[in-house]
């Protein structure tokens, strides 16, 4: 029998259904195969081996009687950002220390909706807040790719870490992630599997922890572009619990595979070619426009002006939501409580302890800007760029474009404890610079591995598409896909 | 905001201080809650006097994920108001979120309306008084703006020796805050604009205006200038919650100011606490010690917008409003007072204008002002819990037209029904209070009356005036059932007194 967690959801969907196995065996595998790697991986925060069972046989128990969901059978992991009825939820935070919630997200239960199991809760950067997966509370979660000959840790990315490992560790079938300046896109990229980040208001954003409102989305990451497809297809709904969902039918993202991209234009937008890119991208870039250009996509040359602003105006708004947003991790209700002589000591000593050092950063650079005097300098004029930004996008989609195509990330996974990094913050959110326009613009993005680099690590590429637009995404990345074929690391763990 | 000076001094509403003459202005943020099932982003319950943390949903509690969805009733409740208002709705608002931490504060932040709030600017009619020829003064107040916001919880200090306990049953509630501009110039006038503010709010059914269960609570700007100079600086006075306590607040905070002034001092722009045991403000924080709130627009939160049809909606089911109703009845005979007490309550009107359907006007808000609400008033109760109704007020009056009573016995007829109910018409019936028509029956008790007193007989050929004690002899023979019109008449007859 093949090791059943090499499976995809698509391939175990079927092989479900031919009965060849149960859910529960597949949920065994998944649950062994964790107890295998976590320890030097670091994927999972927490698992749920008796409640995936659980789950695991009562989907066996519909299958028998006919009734077999979208997701029927399939265990998934679950970052830890999404709240999960009575089980570990702190988004990666000390100050979230013990939080069960008594409520289930809504992306959560959709899947369960649709038949899923869940194995656990997924380490991420604390509050999503970084690009490393360094930022949690419970430690770096290890890449599963290392570069050819070494035994050196990589960060899988961030700040979905956890997901992007499990899935390319074969941890799990697929993961829940989510993205608001690239956390799904850039640690799929640097883990050889695919993420989407959907429109705003695809999924519904009730029952994640907030870091930014505005520009927080759900996604899958999954080991391929059907699976992603099947997985956002159930993620995504509107919700009358969250006002900025929107109310729009979900399509059919799988069937939008093996579509053609004959006809379509792509845009290559000059202002995504960066200064000290290295070649390795450029290259990897210029694979994926013959590529396209080799299925009969028109490959089109386009300006997004305001590029250069995005990562700054970033910065600003992102930061000002989360200090708004975390103000209620503060001791009083939940969570951790350091006490103090009065309120406002217990406040400071719950949250000097509670937050790690990049949240505290973000919270006091949110909190600066906006400030009474500098609201206008920092906050509006942010807003402003962002309008700018989304224009920019909205003009070459007028002007006939269907798809942007531009890299993922600047580089390959780097190493855990990188000191450039550590030493320099701005160097970690440059990790972003080609994912945060999509967020500060609303629009679906997906990142699919093109390649791998001289050393041997996953590279990917990114489509960007219009608002709602995500079948052409899928179809495009499909395209990718087929002409790249699909990366697996060499198992060196458990 | 810009501060524009809208009244020209006025020499009665001026204080007197030591070295000359003071006028005070005041401007007043009152939160009322809206009357509403459930909160302005939950749908938590919004009953008054439940267990401690009994109305709170995950949402109100601030759990992690929970996001805010807008009620909208409270959404209809505040364009109703608006439009109570007289005030400028805007189509398009936005949610802002007000940000400190504060225990009873679960969100880290309130949602509020800061840039751009529902209601804009509007006017209120105050009818100060009345001074002692039962005359008003009519006072225009300008509106500023009215916004939604979410109430906070309740800490309370005085349930653990060393910790203090969080009830989160108010927190989210939805609030309007009425701001009105800096237009008032007395406690008086102040007083009158709360009386007249709620008495609004109570008509339209926005907000129940029970100001000692914290429906309505006031923040008062209190300055004071020479007459006619510009503006002085000014204390907010916070969280008053009764209208007596708005005009206490007032005189004290405005002695202080002028004592301060003129001993050579200036005003601090500061909040003040109001302490109605001592009768007295005191400084709560200073201007340097205000929270720098960090407004900026909710997130989670599309902006506010409906059509004009959703306004034309609410404006045509609106009930009519206390000045269209006093108008209306003084239109229909009332004098102004009559018709200001009237008014007052939506109950009262509602009662009289079931007294009065079919009957006189001024015969029935004599019945209801001098009857039935000093009844009422004696026995401390409100107009709901009138042990007369309408129906029966309605048939003592009419008792006393078809002359089956006198106004005498009507007196007594309505004791009997306050504190023993029944149908009228059968009391009078069943008791024989039926006023004496017989001529005949009144003739013979008249003569008995004169017979019986030559003397005054005399007097009264001298003094046709004393005709009224005869008639009062009579009644008193008769126990009040003659008809009075009669006796009259036979007295003066009998008397040769000329009409």
């Amino acid at each position: 029998m093949t090791d059943l967690t090499s499976l995809t959801i698509a391939e175990a969907r079927d092989r479900l259904a031919a009965k060849d196995f149960t859910a529960l065996e597949l949920t065994d595998a998944y649950l062994a195969a964790i107890d295998g790697a976590n320890g030097a991986l670091n994927a999972y925060v927490a698992t749920t081996p008796d409640q995936a069972r659980r789950m695991a046989s009562a989907s066996d128990e519909r299958r028998a009687s006919g009734t077999v969901g979208a997701l029927e059978g399939i265990p998934l992991g679950v970052k830890d950002l999404f709240a999960t009825d009575g089980v570990h939820t702190q988004a990666g935070s000390h100050i979230l220390d013990g939080f069960k919630p008594r409520y289930e997200s809504t992306v959560t239960a959709n899947l369960w909706a649709d038949g899923a199991v869940m194995l656990g809760k997924l380490n991420m950067d604390e509050f999503a807040m970084g690009s490393s997966n360094e930022t949690s509370y419970y430690g770096p979660v290890v890449n599963p790719w290392r570069a050819r000959g070494s035994n050196v840790d990589l960060v899988p990315g961030g700040s979905s870490g956890g997901s992007a490992a499990a899935v390319a560790a074969h941890l799990c079938a697929g993961a829940t992630a989510t993205d608001t300046g690239g956390s799904i896109r850039q640690p799929a990229a640097f883990t050889g599997t695919v993420g989407i980040k959907p429109t705003y208001g695809r999924c519904s954003r009730w029952g994640i922890a907030a870091f930014a409102s505005s520009l927080d989305q759900a996604g899958p990451i999954a080991r391929d572009v059907r699976d992603a497809a099947i997985l956002l297809k159930s993620m995504a709904s509107v919700d009358a619990k969250d006002t900025t969902s929107v109310d729009r039918p979900v399509p059919d993202y799988e069937a939008a595979l093996g579509g053609s991209v004959k006809g379509m234009t792509i845009g290559i937008p000059a202002e995504y070619r960066m200064d000290g890119m290295p070649r390795e991208i450029e290259t990897l870039w210029q694979q994926g426009i013959a590529w396209l250009k080799d299925a009969g996509a028109e490959i089109k040359p386009i300006s997004l002006p305001h590029t250069k602003y995005a990562l700054p105006a970033y910065y600003i708004v992102a930061p000002a939501e989360a200090s708004s947003n975390l103000a209620r991790y503060d001791g009083v209700k939940y969570g951790l409580r350091v006490p103090g002589k009065d309120i406002v000591e217990m406040y400071e000593n719950t949250r000097a302890e509670g937050f790690g050092a990049e949240v505290k950063r973000r919270v006091m650079i949110g909190t600066y800007v906006l400030s009474a005097g500098y609201y206008d300098a920092y906050y509006l004029r942010a807003q402003k760029v962002r309008t700018l930004i989304k224009r920019d996008f909205e003009t070459v989609f007028g002007d006939g474009v269907d798809a942007i195509l531009t890299p993922a990330t600047p580089s390959a996974a780097f190493g855990i404890g990188d000191q450039d990094m550590a030493a320099d913050p701005v160097k970690m959110y440059l990790n972003d610079i080609f994912t945060v326009t999509v967020n500060m613009a609303g629009l679906p993005g997906i990142a699919v591995p093109a390649g791998l680099d001289g050393q041997g690590l996953p590279l990917g590429l990114q489509l960007i598409g219009k608002p709602f637009d995500e079948e052409t995404l899928f179809r495009t990345a499909h395209v990718i896909e087929q002409a790249a074929g699909r990366f697996e690391p060499d198992k060196w763990w458990g | 905001m810009t501060l524009v000076d809208t009244r020209t001094p006025d020499p009665k509403r001026l204080i007197a201080g030591a070295t000359g003459d003071w006028e005070i202005i005041i401007g007043m943020e009152v939160h009322a809650q809206v009357t509403s099932q459930s909160k302005l982003f939950s749908g938590a319950s919004t009953s008054f006097g439940a267990e401690p943390n009994a109305n709170v949903s995950l949402v109100d509690a601030a759990m992690p994920g929970m996001l805010p969805v807008i009620n909208q009733e409270c959404v209809r409740q505040a364009v109703r108001t608006g439009l109570g208002l007289k005030a400028e709705i805007n189509k398009k608002s936005v949610f802002d979120r007000k940000n400190y931490f504060y225990p009873d504060l679960p969100q880290g932040y309130q949602i509020s309306q800061f840039k751009q709030p529902i209601v804009g600017e509007g006017t209120v009619q105050v009818a100060v008084g009345p001074d002692k020829k039962g005359e008003y003064e009519e006072v225009e107040v300008g509106i500023e703006r009215l916004h939604l916001e979410q109430d906070a919880g309740k800490s309370m200090h005085d349930q653990h020796p060393t910790m203090s306990y969080v009830d989160l049953n108010r927190s989210g509630v939805a609030l309007m805050e009425i701001v009105s501009k800096p237009d008032m110039r007395s406690a008086d006038e102040a007083k009158a604009y709360l009386t007249k503010l709620r008495q609004i709010l109570r008509y339209l059914g926005t907000c129940d205006g029970n100001m000692d269960e914290g429906s309505m609570r006031a923040d008062v700007n209190v300055s004071v200038r020479r007459p006619g100079a510009d503006f002085g600086t000014r204390c907010e006075i916070k969280n008053v919650n009764s209208i007596r306590f708005v005009g206490q607040a007032i005189e004290y905070e405005a002695r202080r100011q002028i004592a301060i002034l003129e001993d050579g001092g200036s005003i601090d722009q500061e909040t003040r606490l109001f302490d109605p045991g001592k009768g007295e403000t005191r400084s709560m924080r200073s201007k340097e010690e205000a929270h720098d709130y960090r407004y900026f627009p909710d997130p989670d939160l599309l902006p506010l917008e409906f059509d004009d049809a959703f306004i034309e909606e609410l404006a045509a089911g609106l009930p009519e409003l206390p000045d269209d109703k006093r108008s209306r009845f003084m239109a229909e005979g009332l004098t102004a007072y009559d018709a200001s007490v009237l008014v007052s309550e939506k109950a009262i009107a509602d009662y009289f204008e079931q007294v009065v359907e079919g009957r006189d006007a001024k015969t029935a808000a004599n019945w209801v002002i001098n009857d039935l609400l000093g009844a009422l008033n004696k026995a401390g109760q409100t107009i709901d819990e009138t042990p007369v109704s309408p129906d029966q007020l309605g048939a003592i009056i009419d008792l006393i037209k078809e002359g089956t009573i006198s106004g005498k016995i009507a007196k007594e007829l309505f004791e009997i029904v306050w504190s023993e109910g029944g149908d009228p018409a059968r009391v009078v019936e069943e008791r024989g209070m039926k006023q004496v028509t017989d001529t005949g029956a009144i003739e013979a008790e008249v003569d008995a009356v004169i017979a019986a007193n030559p003397d005054k007989v005399e007097q009264a050929r001298e003094k046709p005036n004393l005709a009224g004690w005869f008639v009062g002899q009579v009644m008193k023979a008769t126990g009040g059932k003659a008809n009075p019109q009669a006796v009259q008449a036979l007295v003066r007859q009998k008397l040769g007194i000329e009409d």
